[in-house]
């Protein structure tokens, strides 16, 4: 089932793109990787992606796999066998990380960019304790679905540790350009500790993009572009 | 048939999410509990079973909840796993799903925006729904129904659209399905709409576009109290 070519369009810094790598990677799954540039968009990503033409993307002999939680699912199927499960075997349990998956992807980035974006010190901090709401009911959904594990796939990591975990990067560097502590361990004490256990386990490692990096990338070329919009 | 199973279903009677879960639940034949909400004066039983959303559908079964109408879906096809709803092979339940996602976030979208928005708004709504539709007519192409021979879960999911868009486009004064520009899935609106299973189990047409056209003039007035 698993065999064969496969492709990945990605980008270094999409959160969808880097969760994507990380199950192949857990999986020990061989791909070739085409790093995408968004403002030129390459033959291949049209090719693939013709309907969204977004990242990330797989191809897999051929035929093309489109949005990343749909990836993620294809990739457990067709790999079922490599690393471990990527989503929970149990139907409750499936339903449970499908909801929470989405949740994060509604939410987080919104609320990132939202404190990102904010002109006025009224706006940050309305934005920022919309965050923590957020990370509130995270924090609880950890509990619940971890049941006192390390993950909150378990023992392992899964579907709802790279879903969110894949925000990590980009979390931390709006803290540090923002100047606050959204990963407060006196508010959420299992996500700080989950965070610093994801981020240290080998598939992940190898491809999380540095914090440096993306704060370089929100300051030389997201700002400037947030601030040309928002003056025409 | 899973023994000894309390299937409840919270739902609204004009809301095309809750009718997609009702369709799953018949296709299988699963006995359930319908409890009709109140939207406007939601049931501690709703904010209960769904504090996040606090929204419809919401299937409780045997006491625990799972909200998110796709992902409802799912978990019927998963726990009544005989005669499958969702394609067996992972390749075309990707594109299942794939096309779940693109009818519920994409279209939804540009239908809310052919509806409830005027002038260059409207006009980018529909548009937008246009090019949609293409895709979802190609898609058809050769094909009774997006499953093949009977209706799946694809055909469930993009079936508010043979329905509800039609409301929406008599309430709301716009035209975007043409039966020559998209003539396959002209021809599946009318297939799904005369299937046994869906013909029996929709709501009533006059008063949903009644709804409607009210849902749409409390859109304007809000629109209108928010300057």
């Amino acid at each position: 089932m698993g065999e064969g070519e496969l492709k990945l369009l990605g980008t270094w810094g999409s959160p969808f793109a880097i969760r994507v790598r990380i199950v192949l990677n857990q999986k020990e799954v061989k791909y070739e990787y085409f790093e995408e540039d968004l403002t030129n968009k390459s033959e291949l990503l049209l090719k693939y992606n013709p309907i969204h033409k977004k990242i990330p993307v797989l191809v897999h002999n051929g035929r093309s796999v489109c949005e990343s939680l749909v990836i993620l699912q294809y990739i457990d199927e067709a790999w079922s066998k490599s690393g471990s499960s990527v989503i929970p075997t149990d139907p409750y349990e499936r339903a449970m990380a499908r909801f929470w998956a989405a949740y994060i992807d509604d939410k987080v980035i919104q609320a990132l960019l939202g404190i990102l974006k904010a002109t006025t010190e009224e706006e940050k901090t309305y934005k920022i304790s919309e965050t923590m709401s957020v990370m509130e009911l995270l924090e609880e959904a950890f509990e619940k679905c971890s049941k006192g594990k390390t993950f909150f796939g378990g023992d392992t990591i899964g579907f709802l540790d790279v879903t969110l975990g894949s925000y990590l990067t980009w979390l931390k560097a709006a803290e540090k350009l923002s100047e606050l502590i959204l990963l407060d361990e006196t508010k959420f004490p299992k996500l700080v500790e989950w965070t610093e256990q994801f981020l240290s386990t080998d598939c992940v490692k190898e491809i999380m993009p540095e914090v440096e990096k993306a704060e370089e990338f929100i300051t030389k070329t997201l700002k400037p572009r947030w601030a040309a919009a928002s003056s025409k | 048939m899973v023994p000894n199973s309390e299937v409840r279903l919270f739902g609204m009677w004009a809301s095309p999410a809750v009718w997609r879960v009702e369709w799953a639940l018949k296709m299988k034949g699963i006995e359930f509990e319908y409890i009709e909400e109140d939207v406007s004066d939601k049931s501690s039983s709703l904010l209960m079973y769904n504090p996040i959303n606090k929204q419809v559908p919401v299937l409780v079964h045997n006491g625990k909840p799972i909200v998110e109408s796709l992902v409802i879906l799912e978990y019927i096809d998963e726990t009544w796993n005989d005669k499958p709803i969702l394609p067996v092979d992972s390749y075309e339940r990707a594109k299942a799903r794939f096309w779940a996602t693109f009818v519920d976030v994409k279209c939804r979208e540009a239908a809310r925006k052919s509806f409830f928005g005027e002038g260059e708004e409207r006009e980018n709504g529909i548009e937008n729904l246009e090019i949609q539709l293409k895709a979802l007519d190609e898609e058809l192409e050769g094909k009774k129904f997006f499953a093949g021979n009977s209706i799946g879960y694809t055909d469930l999911v993009v079936g508010w659209m043979a329905f509800w868009l039609g409301v929406a486009e008599e309430a709301g004064d716009f035209k975007a399905v043409n039966s020559s520009k998209f003539p396959f899935f002209t021809a599946w609106i009318e297939n799904f709409l005369q299937d046994p299973l869906i013909k029996n189990n929709l709501p009533p047409r006059d008063k949903t576009v009644e709804f409607f056209r009210l849902f749409r003039q409390a859109g304007s007035c809000a629109k209108a109290n928010v300057k």
